[in-house]
């Protein structure tokens, strides 16, 4: 059984990212190797022009009653998370091709966190026999 | 089989000499962890380092970290609304 964690990310509110985030740091901190697959709207957050902007909350955030509470106190921007991941491991992190066309994004409008373009298939091919979630 | 080690008492964590002090008060998890992982690669096999941490999860992070990747987790001293978190590097 691989020890990579692989992390399919669809979300795109700052709370989701966060989350996505400190997924991938903690694997990698803890010498596991991380693939992301960057979809929907969790591309759309990774534009250059957009990455260091409001990305808003969940819808669970903002029902009526609840706390709106976004991220712990003294927590970096999601972002930043994600370049230390980096930085520290083996992260990854791929664009999925299929939004990309949806979104009509070229690789060069993306954070240069993104590594590069996939399908689905390559990216199956990354996570092997290694966990998966999808946030 | 991942081996815990016993902490050392409060006495032998004063007496320990760090060889780098990380201050990550007031940053929440994962920060602390990743200023660990840094400073790691600063300081030589052997040497001791001191993580400060606001947040109540870093102790149990740095243990946990420190069995997997190899290192020695020492133990912890408890500062005035923070923990002081010893490592060893092993390797």
């Amino acid at each position: 059984m691989s020890e990579s964690v692989s992390l399919v990310l669809f979300s795109g509110t700052d709370d989701k990212l966060h989350a996505a985030a400190t997924i991938a740091a903690g694997a990698s901190a803890m010498g596991r190797p991380v693939n992301v697959l960057v979809q929907f709207w969790a591309l759309d957050a990774f534009r250059k022009e957009r990455i260091a902007l409001d990305h808003g909350l969940a819808f669970d955030a903002v029902r009526p009653g609840s706390t709106t509470a976004t991220v712990p106190a003294g927590s970096l921007p999601w972002a930043e998370t994600f370049r230390q991941a980096k930085e520290l491991g083996d992260v990854q992190i791929r664009a999925c091709s299929a939004s990309m066309a949806l979104f009509a994004i070229d690789l060069s409008e993306l954070d240069p966190l993104v590594d590069d373009v996939c399908g689905i298939a390559s990216f199956f091919l990354d996570v092997g026999d290694g966990s998966l979630v999808f946030i | 089989m991942l081996t815990i080690t016993t902490p050392l008492s409060d006495t032998d964590l004063l007496a320990l000499e760090s060889a780098k002090v990380v201050d990550a008060r007031g940053s929440a998890c994962p920060g602390p962890l990743l200023e660990a992982k840094k400073a790691m690669g600063t300081v030589q096999v052997g040497q001791v380092i001191e993580i400060w941490s606001s947040d109540a999860a870093t102790k149990g992070d740095i243990s946990a970290w420190s069995t997997k990747v190899g290192h020695v987790y020492l133990g912890c001293l408890t500062g005035e609304g923070y923990e002081r978190v010893f490592v060893r590097r092993q390797k």
